[in-house]
């Protein structure tokens, strides 16, 4: 679980933060806090259901669902243990 | 009672000299958008009213009088100037939807300059473009984008000032780059305005189309004529109105209708500066009390997609009209707001070139869900034979033509004159969309007439998309078109043959959708990429996009007789 935050994490810290010295958090709102817009969010949906061999379906791919890291983990084990 | 009172009436008696008596303008003297926007509102005595009330995903706010509009847009004029900004030269605005951008955008127009509002998710090559064709002379950025321009300065002779407004003391500065701050520049109180006239330059925005580099289109001081009286009778914006414009002003409806429509008409807006949720955006509604909404067919869907439940959450009861732009706007979308939030939203149809409202719905017309609505008063418009350029019948689907004489309409596009004279045929302008007329004259959108990408109401070039992709190592060839999308309309897909080397799997896929993203931006990125052995081809090598946009819609391949053999 630990790993799977720190990956998603610094995944968005790599692919989505345009200024390096910004600090994100698990918590962190990223799409209400406009880090990954609506587009940007369809990478992010690809680079998770590539890296845990998951399909995430549309209608679960909500801007809620993806707001946070913790968020993002919480849905992708939801697919994981299905 | 509405401002337009009644559109036939208004129509019958129409001239643009309504909207000049009101702004107090006699043509041949000076008219300056900035001065209209800020020193006039409060020399009416609406100095102490809110000008804008701001909020971000954090909660923090801020909160604006006319006046302080008025000194803050003094205060970044007068230091413009002290940098050696001088008339007409090119300003980029790159900026969040901090306050900022809002002021800097007052400020720049009042020293003559020219704001060129740029969308601040635009990649590096996405910047480069435009500011190397505009030969932009400084740009207003924050630190989070500083990164971007640093990338492409070297390259950009005319780049003389690189503004940062949010300057934190950790990071050295380098050559080019100075520090403005709002809260420690001194204020000043008076601001010499520049004299402009009605045809000196103000805005350049730059639109996609579908051969060549994005377009600077240039607007003029004039089109404040058009955009404060659509603002009154379209929007319908009244003095104790409460509006909120979700636009961000790096495209068009964003300056027009997120700053000169509203502060010209003296008006409080509200701007949330904070990415979409259904939740957040009701709350701001909720919180503001806001009474007119103007918003895009996207955010519509996806407020529809977020269900009805949350809605209950809050008390929305402050809205009274609502209005739409960016893409045709589905007749379930204004069904869904009639029956959930007690009226509809009004579609309005425009452009960057247009730099005004053209066709609308108007408060007191019957809505006709899905219908583009009728030409505002003073626009004449006709749909015309795609051949002849002639005026067809009642019914028949051609393109949309414009006489080319209301205020707003774009001047050329910046060093572009060849295809700026390419959008008139006949004496009249061509939006470049394909539409028909109903028999009690409303307009019905059928579709664009050219290859370009509007997702999520903002114009992508699959010809930028196309260049992008070669630049990437695993690319071959590529083809850009549209595919269907239940909340964008249509987003972006590419087509693409991989170099030897290269594997067509999951992982190539997400590299190189992440690579056109920061090149270019998030819009421009395919939100589907699929490899395939070959592309359609004429015979003499030119890739049929047809081809693979009639697959993506279902639609009809039609002649293929050009095809080249296999």
């Amino acid at each position: 679980m630990e790993e799977m935050k720190d990956i998603v994490l610094q995944y968005v810290i790599d692919e989505y933060l345009e200024d390096p010295d910004e600090e994100i958090t698990y918590e962190t709102p990223l799409i209400s806090g406009g880090i990954v817009d609506s587009f940007s969010m369809v990478s992010l949906k690809r680079f998770l259901e590539n890296k845990y061999k998951i399909s995430i379906p549309d209608e679960d791919a909500s801007p809620e669902a993806f707001d946070s890291v913790n968020k993002i983990v919480s849905l992708v084990n939801r697919f994981l243990n299905k | 009672m509405s401002n337009i009172v009644s559109y036939d009436e208004r129509v019958k008696n129409f001239s643009w000299k309504i909207a000049e008596d009101e702004l107090d303008y006699k043509p041949g003297q000076p008219i300056n958008i900035g001065w209209y926007c800020s020193d006039r509102i409060c020399q009416m005595g609406k100095g102490d009213k809110y000008a804008l009330l701001w909020e971000n995903a954090m909660g923090v706010e801020k909160k604006y009088t006319y006046n302080d509009l008025r000194l803050t847009s003094n205060t970044i004029g007068h230091f413009l100037r002290s940098v050696g900004i001088e008339a007409e030269d090119r300003v980029c605005i790159f900026l969040e939807r901090i306050p900022e951008l809002y002021l800097s955008f007052v400020g720049i127009l009042k020293i003559g300059a020219i704001a060129q509002p740029l969308f601040s998710a635009f990649g590096e090559e996405s910047l480069f473009i435009r500011l190397e064709n505009a030969g932009t002379k400084a740009i207003i950025t924050q630190r989070k984008h500083l990164g971007k321009v640093r990338k492409i300065v070297d390259k950009l002779p005319n780049l003389k000032h690189i503004i940062v407004v949010d300057h934190d003391g950790k990071k050295e500065l380098m050559d080019n780059e100075v520090v403005f701050s709002l809260e420690t520049a001194t204020p000043v109180e008076d601001l010499k305005i520049h004299p402009t006239v009605a045809e000196s330059p103000s805005v350049l925005h730059y639109t996609s189309g579908t051969t060549g580099q994005p377009k600077g289109v240039k607007h003029v001081h004039y089109s404040l004529i058009s955009q404060y009286l659509t603002t009154k009778w379209v929007l319908d914006l009244q003095d104790d109105d409460i509006y909120w414009c979700t636009a961000d002003p790096g495209w068009v409806t964003g300056t027009s209708y997120g700053i000169i429509g509203p502060f010209s008409m003296g008006v409080t807006q509200c701007v949330l500066e904070a990415g979409f949720s259904a939740e957040a955006w009701y709350k701001f509604i909720e919180k503001y009390k806001i009474s007119m909404w103007y918003s895009a067919p996207t955010a519509i869907r996806s407020l529809m997609k977020a269900g009805e439940e949350i809605i209950k959450k809050f008390n929305l009861s402050s809205l009274r009209h609502l209005a739409s732009v960016g893409e045709p706007l589905n007749s379930e979308a204004v069904i869904w707001s009639e029956r959930v939030l007690g009226m509809p939203f009004y579609d309005t149809y425009w452009q960057t070139e247009t730099g005004s409202m053209i066709l609308c719905n108007y408060p007191g017309m019957k809505v006709k869900p899905g219908s583009m609505g009728k030409p505002f008063p003073g626009i004449t418009a006709a749909i015309l034979d795609i051949k002849t350029f002639e005026p067809v019948a009642q019914g028949v689907v051609g393109l949309i033509g414009l006489k080319p004489d209301w205020p707003a309409l774009m001047r050329t596009y910046w060093a572009n004159e060849e295809t700026f004279k390419k959008k008139f045929e006949n004496g009249w302008y061509l939006p470049g969309d394909r539409a028909r007329i109903d028999s009690d004259g409303y307009y019905w959108f059928v579709g664009r007439d050219d290859d370009v990408i509007n997702t999520g109401g903002h114009l992508v070039s699959p010809f930028e998309v196309e260049s992008a992709l070669l630049e990437h190592e695993a690319v071959a060839e590529s083809a850009v078109v549209s595919k269907p999308d239940e909340i964008n309309m249509e987003v972006v897909k590419a087509f693409v043959t991989l170099k030897p080397g290269f594997e067509a799997n999951d992982d190539t896929e997400l590299l190189i959708m992440n690579f056109i993203r920061k090149k270019l931006s998030p819009l421009a990125m395919p939100q589907e990429i699929e490899f395939i052995e070959k592309l359609p081809k004429t015979r003499s090598g030119k890739i049929m996009r047809r081809i693979l946009h009639a697959q993506e819609w279902g639609e009809e391949i039609g002649d293929t007789s050009t095809l080249e053999d296999d």
